[in-house]
C-alpha cells in the first residue's frame, strides 16, 4: 500500500478544522485509509535550514490512485465530510478551436505504442503544489504504472516548445538531447551509459535499453521533449513559473494510460485560472486506430440495483437515501426514471477503482459506516463439520508420537538443494524435487522431498539441549508429477529423529512399531509368522536397506500390505557419519521417515 | 550417621519434662548437626524446639595464646626478672621472641615493671598482676566481656571477636518417645505383601519440593494454537478444505481470484515462481479416486439441504470466463481491460495464500450451489526478505461461508462470535482494499494486554468477478476471511521474533515447556 506524506497544517486548513491525532485517525478509519504516522512529536529533518513542518503519513488502498497526492486526499475527505461537492471537470478547447496534436509514428509499435496527454492552461504553481505535482507522477509511476513499465509520464512547459508534436521511435544513436537537469547533450546510447549507475533512473533503463529503437517525443522544431520512460529533455522542464503544462503519457496498456491521464488532470486542474478546466489534445495514430481526443473526463454511467445494495448491506434504504450516501463517496446518483430498483450512477473520472456495482455497494456501506451496520448472525449451513481425512490421520500419528515421549517440531518446507540431496548422500535425478525460480537466498532453492533436513537442522540449532533429543514432524513434502495439472503433488510424511550418545536405532524402530500398532498394522517376519494379524487392517515388515544415507547394515525399508497391495512406505536407520558431518552433528542420529498416505 | 544426634537428644530429654538448652547439653556439637536432627524429630512431633540466637565473645588465636602464657609485657617482665644481673636489650628478642619483645617492652615500661639501666633492662618489682591475661581468662570462661570499654579495647587489639551462636531450647513433643523408630522411604509391594505397612512408619513427604520431572512428549506451540482454531471452526460447523498442494498455477492462485496479471503481488519480489517443472496445464477435472477430496465435494454425496441436481463443471468455460472478466468485463463488471496472457496463468507458483484452495473448493461448490462453510489452516509462501516479523513461510487461517442472501452485517456478526471464541470481545471494522473481496474489511480487535487496537484479520465478500465465472449464482454471496496463525500466537506468547516460533531455529526447551493453549481464557 502506498504511503503519502502530507503537510498536516495544510491538510487541516483544507479540511476546515483542526483535528487531534486521535480524531483524524478515526476519520481515516471510517473512510478506509490509515493514518500511519503523525510526525508532530518527532524529530523532523531540516531542509535548507528550515525544519520540515509536521507531516501526516497516510496509507492509501492500492486501488485509490485518486488519493496518491495531497490534493486527492483533501478532495475525497472533504467530499466524504460533505464540505465540498464533486468538482465538475470540464474540457475547454482553445479559443481558436485548434487542438494541440501529437502525431504517432508507426515505429512506436515496436517499443511503446500508446500515447495520451492533456494541457493545463494558466496553472499557478507554488513550492508545495509543484512538489505535489512531481510526487504524484512518482507515485503513479511506482504503483499503477508498475515502475514505469506500463505507463510513464512527461510534463513540459508548453511555452518553451511548439506543436504539433510527434511521437516516434528511432535508433538510440539518432536521438540527441540534453536530459533534464544536465548540461551536456548526449545520444540515446550515451544516455544509457550515463544513467547506468544512477540511483533513481538506473532501474528504468532495462525497459527500453535492448530495443533497436527508443521512443521519443519531438516538438515541431525537433526539440526532444522526452525519451520515455526514462527522462524528459532539459529544454522544456517545468518550473514554479510555468503557466501552461503539456502532459504526455506513453504506455503499453491502453486502460492504464487513460487512468493516469485522468488522475493527473483531475488533481491539478484545480490550480488553473479557471479551476477544473482541462484543455484536450488530439492524438493522431491511424496505424493502430488510436486517433482520438484525450482525455475523457466525463463521468462513467453505470447502473446499480437498490435491492442488491440493500440486500448486501442488510439495510432497507430508499433509493434517495442511497444516492445521498453515494454523494459522500464522490458519486452522482439518481433513481432511474424507468425502473424503481435501478439507480443511475455517474462515476467520476477520479474513481478508476469502480468496476462493478459491488464497488458501489461497498461505498454505500462505507458512507453508512461499517460499524453502524445492523449485525446479524448467519445461521444456515449445509455443511457438517469434519476434518480433512489426511489431517485426521495426521493427528492420530502426532498424538501417538507425542504420547510416546517425542517432541513435535515445525521446520520450514523450503530448503537448499544440498540439504535435500547432497547432505543426505542422495542424488538428484532431476525428476523429483520442485525447484524455485527466484529465491532470494540459497536457503530456499527447493521444496523439500523429505522431512529429514528440517529435523536435522532443528537438532543442529538445539545442541544446548540435554541429550537424547527425540523430535518428530508430520507434514507435507512435495514431488514433481508431470501427470497432474499442477505438475506436482504433496505427500504427507511422518518423520522422527533421535540424537544421543548411542545410536537410538532400536528406539526409532520401537517408535515405528508403536505407530504401526496404533494404525492397526500387524508386524510380520519370515520366522515368526503373523503377529495378531487377524485383528489388523494391514501388515508390515522391514527389510535390510543399503542406502548411502544410512550406516551400512543398520537401516531398513518399511513395507506394508494393505488391501492386497504391497508398498514401500519409508525407511529408518542410523544416519551415516558423513551425513552427521554435513549437518554439524557430533552424536549419532537415527531417523525414521514414512509416507502415511497409504493408511488413508 | 556420624552427625545423627537424634538418639542423644531423645536421651537428654528423657530425664524430666523440663526443656534443655543445646548449648549446655551438647556444647561441642555444631548447631547445624543439631538442627538437622531436631528437624527430623520435630517433623514427627517427637520434640519441639525454639531457636536461640546470641552473640558471644571469643578469643582470637593471639588472645588464646595470652590467656595461656601471659601477655607480651608479662613475658618480657619474666625474662628480665630471670636475668639477675639485668638483661641486655639486644638479647630480649632472642629470649621472648621478636613480636613479644617489641610490644611487651613498651607496655612493661608503661606499667613500671622494668626500667632501663644503660643497655640493660632491670626489673623494678618481684611480682606483677597480668591484667590482660586475667581479663582474657574471664572472657574465655564466661564468653562475655565485663564492660563495653574493655570490649572495644580487646577488639581493637584483635584479641577478642564477637560471634553469633545458635542454640536451641528443646522440649518433648506430643509424640515423644525414647526410641526413634526406623522409617520406610516409600510404600512398596513387599510391604503390602508382608503386611508390614500396618506397623511401618513412612518417612514424611517433603511438601515444599517439586516432584520428579516426568518425561513428556509435546506438540509444537503453533500446532497447539492451530488445533484451537480448528476446534473453533468445527464448533461452528465448518468442513476442512484440502490444502495439500504447495504448488499452484497462476490461474488458481491469482487469475481466478480476479487478481490482474500486472498486480504487484505477482511480482518476482513477492511470489516464488517454479523453475522446474516449467509449466502447468489449464484447469481440468481432478484425477478419479483422489483420496484427498473431502466428502461433501464428491458429487455422489448430496447434502441434506440440496435440492438441485449436480451440474457438470465445465473447466474450459471457467477458463474462458475468467479471461473475459479480466480482459473485457462480464457479469456487470467492466473488467480490468488488458490483454490477458494465458501463459501467465499457466506459470507455476508456490501458493501465496490458501485462498487458492478456497477458490478451488468454491468452484466445486458451484456444481451444486448450497449453503456451505469451509475452512483451512496451512502453510503459504511469500518471497519476502526474512526479518523479525517476516518469514518466507507462514500459516494462513482461512474461513469461507457461502449462502444466499448473506449481508455485510452478518459477516460482522459472525466475526464477533468467531473472535469471542478466542477471547477477543471488542471488534471494529475498517474499509480496506483487496482485489478479490468487495466489500473488504480489516478486522481490529482490542487487545487488553497491549491496551490498543490491533489488526487481527482481513475479511470481505468475494467479488462477483471471482464467483460468477465459477458458476456460483449471482444471488449467492460468499464471505471470506483470513488471518495468520503466527501473529496471534506471537501476541499471545509475547514472542517478538517469528523465527523463534517457526522453523529449525526454534528452541526445543520453549516447545517442551510451552503451556496448553486456551484461546478463550486469556
Amino acid at each position: 500500500m502506498p504511503t503519502i506524506s502530507v503537510d498536516k497544517a495544510a491538510l487541516f486548513e483544507a479540511l476546515g478544522r483542526e483535528y487531534t491525532t486521535e480524531e483524524f485517525d478515526e476519520l481515516c478509519f471510517e473512510f478506509g485509509v490509515e493514518l500511519d504516522e503523525d510526525t508532530t512529536n518527532q524529530e523532523r529533518p531540516i531542509v535548507n535550514g528550515k525544519q520540515e513542518p509536521p507531516q501526516l503519513k497516510i496509507e492509501i488502498p492500492a486501488n485509490r490512485y485518486d488519493m496518491l497526492c495531497f490534493e486527492g486526499i483533501a478532495l475525497m475527505l472533504n467530499i466524504f465530510l460533505g464540505r465540498q461537492p464533486v468538482p465538475n471537470y470540464k474540457l475547454v478547447e482553445p479559443a481558436n478551436g485548434q487542438l494541440e496534436t501529437i502525431i504517432v509514428k508507426e515505429d512506436t509499435m515496436k517499443v511503446r505504442p500508446l500515447v495520451s496527454g492533456a494541457i493545463l492552461r494558466n496553472i499557478k504553481f507554488d513550492q508545495a503544489r509543484y512538489e505535489s505535482f512531481i510526487a504524484l507522477q512518482d507515485k503513479l509511476h511506482q504503483n499503477l504504472a508498475r515502475q514505469r513499465t506500463l505507463v510513464s509520464i512527461g510534463t513540459h512547459d508548453l511555452d518553451t516548445i511548439q506543436g504539433p508534436f510527434t511521437y516516434e521511435a528511432l535508433p538510440p544513436k539518432d536521438i540527441k538531447f540534453t536530459p533534464l537537469n544536465q548540461t551536456k547533450e548526449m545520444d540515446g546510447e550515451e544516455l544509457m551509459n550515463f544513467y547506468e549507475k544512477d540511483k533513481h533512473l538506473g532501474k528504468y533503463l532495462h525497459i527500453i535499453r535492448d530495443s533497436p529503437v527508443y521512443p521519443v517525443i519531438y516538438d515541431s522544431k525537433r526539440t526532444v521533449c522526452s525519451l520515455p520512460p526514462i527522462i524528459n529533455g532539459d529544454h522544456s522542464k517545468i518550473t514554479l513559473d510555468t503557466k501552461n503544462v503539456l502532459i504526455e503519457i506513453t504506455a503499453l496498456d491502453k486502460t492504464k494510460v487513460e487512468i493516469v491521464n485522468r488522475m493527473i488532470v483531475t488533481m491539478f486542474s484545480q490550480y488553473c485560472s479557471e479551476p477544473f478546466t482541462i484543455e484536450p489534445i488530439k492524438i493522431v495514430s491511424e496505424h493502430n486506430n488510436e486517433t482520438r481526443v484525450v482525455p475523457d473526463i466525463s463521468p462513467r454511467k453505470a447502473e446499480a440495483e437498490v435491492s442488491y445494495i440493500n440486500q448486501c448491506c442488510g439495510l432497507e434504504l430508499k433509493p434517495e437515501e442511497i444516492c445521498k450516501l453515494l454523494k459522500k463517496m464522490a458519486y452522482d446518483a439518481k433513481p432511474s426514471t424507468t425502473n424503481p430498483d435501478i439507480l443511475d450512477v455517474y462515476i467520476p473520472a477520479t474513481r478508476a477503482d469502480v468496476l462493478h456495482q459491488a464497488d458501489i455497494m461497498e461505498d454505500v456501506a462505507i458512507a453508512y459506516g461499517f460499524n453502524s451496520l445492523p449485525r446479524s448472525f448467519p445461521s444456515k449451513s449445509g455443511t457438517i463439520a469434519q476434518p480433512l481425512p489426511i489431517n485426521k490421520l495426521t493427528d492420530i500419528v502426532r498424538v501417538e508420537a507425542a504420547m510416546a515421549g517425542w517432541s513435535e517440531v515445525l521446520p520450514l518446507i523450503l530448503c537448499s538443494h544440498d540439504e535435500n540431496f547432497g547432505w543426505l548422500n542422495r542424488k538428484d535425478d532431476g525428476n523429483t524435487a520442485v525447484k524455485l525460480a527466484n529465491p532470494k537466498t540459497q536457503e530456499f532453492q527447493v521444496v523439500r522431498t523429505s522431512l529429514l533436513p528440517g529435523l536435522l537442522k532443528t537438532i543442529r540449532e538445539n545442541k544446548h539441549h540435554a541429550v537424547p533429543i527425540k523430535i518428530f514432524e508430520v507434514s507435507d513434502v512435495a514431488f514433481k508429477d508431470l501427470s497432474l495439472e499442477r505438475k506436482s503433488r504433496n505427500e504427507r510424511h511422518f518423520a522422527a529423529a533421535w540424537y544421543g550418545k548411542t545410536s537410538g536405532f532400536e528406539v526409532v524402530h520401537g517408535l515405528l512399531d508403536r505407530v504401526m500398532a496404533m494404525l492397526k498394522s500387524a508386524f510380520i517376519t519370515g520366522e515368526e509368522g503373523l503377529d495378531n494379524s487377524a485383528m489388523s487392517d494391514s501388515q508390515y515388515w522391514i527389510e535390510e536397506l543399503d542406502e548411502p544415507t544410512y550406516f551400512p547394515g543398520h537401516a531398513a525399508s518399511v513395507h506394508v500390505r494393505i488391501a492386497g497391495k504391497e508398498l514401500v512406505i519409508g525407511s529408518f536407520g542410523i544416519l551415516h557419519p558423513t551425513v552427521l558431518e554435513n549437518y554439524e552433528l557430533k552424536y549419532p542420529v537415527s531417523t525414521l521417515e514414512l509416507n502415511i498416505e497409504a493408511f488413508l | 550417621m556420624a552427625s545423627d544426634m537424634t538418639k542423644t537428644i531423645l536421651d537428654a530429654l528423657s530425664a524430666s519434662d523440663a526443656s534443655i538448652l543445646s548449648s549446655e547439653a551438647f556444647p561441642s556439637v555444631p548447631s547445624l548437626n543439631i538442627k538437622a536432627s531436631l528437624d527430623r524429630l520435630a517433623s514427627r512431633q517427637m520434640v519441639e524446639y525454639d531457636t536461640l540466637e546470641k552473640e558471644i565473645a571469643v578469643l582470637t588465636p593471639e588472645g588464646e595464646e595470652i590467656a595461656t602464657n601471659g601477655s607480651h609485657e608479662a613475658k618480657v617482665f619474666q625474662a628480665v626478672l630471670a636475668a639477675l644481673d639485668g638483661l641486655k636489650i639486644g638479647d630480649l628478642p632472642g629470649i621472648v621472641g621478636k613480636e613479644n619483645a617489641k610490644v611487651g617492652q613498651g607496655n612493661a615500661f608503661k606499667k613500671g615493671w622494668i626500667k632501663k639501666d644503660k643497655d640493660l633492662l632491670r626489673a623494678t618489682t618481684e611480682t606483677i598482676v597480668d591484667e590482660t591475661r586475667e581479663l582474657l581468662l574471664t572472657v574465655q570462661k564466661t564468653q562475655t566481656v565485663p564492660d563495653a570499654k574493655a570490649l572495644t579495647d580487646l577488639k581493637r587489639r584483635k584479641l577478642v571477636t564477637l560471634q553469633k551462636v545458635i542454640s536451641f531450647k528443646i522440649a518433648k513433643g506430643p509424640k515423644y518417645a525414647r526410641e526413634f523408630v526406623k522409617e520406610e522411604t516409600d510404600l512398596t509391594a513387599e510391604m503390602l505383601m508382608s503386611g508390614s505397612w500396618k506397623t511401618a512408619h513412612l518417612k514424611p513427604y517433603n511438601f515444599k519440593a517439586k516432584g520428579a520431572p516426568t518425561p513428556a512428549g509435546t506438540f509444537h506451540p503453533l500446532n497447539k494454537v492451530r488445533q484451537e482454531f480448528r476446534n473453533i471452526f468445527f464448533e461452528m460447523g465448518f468442513e476442512e478444505m484440502p490444502t495439500n498442494r504447495f504448488v499452484e498455477t497462476g490461474f488458481w492462485n491469482f487469475d481466478a481470484l480476479f487478481v490482474p496479471q500486472q498486480h504487484p503481488a505477482r511480482d518476482l519480489q513477492d511470489t516464488f515462481y517454479i523453475a522446474d517443472p516449467v509449466k502447468a496445464d489449464p484447469p481440468r477435472e481432478d484425477p478419479p479416486n483422489d483420496p484427498h477430496q473431502i466428502k461433501t465435494l464428491q458429487p455422489t454425496t448430496t447434502s441434506s439441504s440440496s435440492t438441485s441436481p449436480t451440474k457438470t463443471l465445465d473447466y474450459k468455460q471457467y477458463w474462458d470466463d475468467v479471461r473475459q472478466v479480466h480482459e473485457s468485463g462480464k457479469y456487470g463488471s467492466i473488467g480490468y481491460r488488458y490483454p490477458w496472457d494465458a501463459d501467465e496463468a499457466l506459470r507455476l507458483v508456490l501458493r501465496t495464500h490458501t485462498t487458492s484452495v478456497s477458490t478451488y473448493v468454491l468452484h466445486k461448490l458451484a456444481a451444486n450451489p448450497r449453503p456451505a462453510r469451509y475452512f483451512s489452516i496451512d502453510r503459504v509462501f511469500r518471497n519476502e526478505a526474512v526479518d523479525a516479523t517476516h518469514l518466507a513461510e507462514f500459516h494462513q487461517i482461512e474461513g469461507v461461508i457461502a449462502d444466499y442472501g448473506l449481508t455485510l452485517g452478518g459477516l460482522i456478526g459472525f466475526m464477533e462470535v468467531f473472535f469471542a471464541k478466542m477471547g477477543i470481545h471488542q471488534l471494529r471494522f475498517k474499509p480496506a482494499y483487496n482485489p478479490y473481496t468487495e466489500p473488504s474489511m480489516e478486522i481490529f480487535g482490542y487487545h487488553n494486554g497491549l491496551g490498543k487496537w490491533v489488526e487481527i484479520g482481513n475479511s470481505g465478500m468475494f467479488r462477483p468477478e471471482m464467483l460468477e465465472p465459477m458458476g456460483i449464482p449471482k444471488d449467492m454471496r460468499v464471505y471470506g476471511w483470513g488471518l495468520s496463525l503466527e501473529r496471534p500466537t506471537m501476541i499471545k506468547y509475547g514472542v517478538s521474533n517469528i523465527r523463534e516460533l517457526l522453523g529449525h531455529k526454534v528452541d526445543l526447551n520453549f516447545i517442551e515447556s510451552n503451556p496448553a493453549v486456551r484461546l478463550e481464557k486469556d
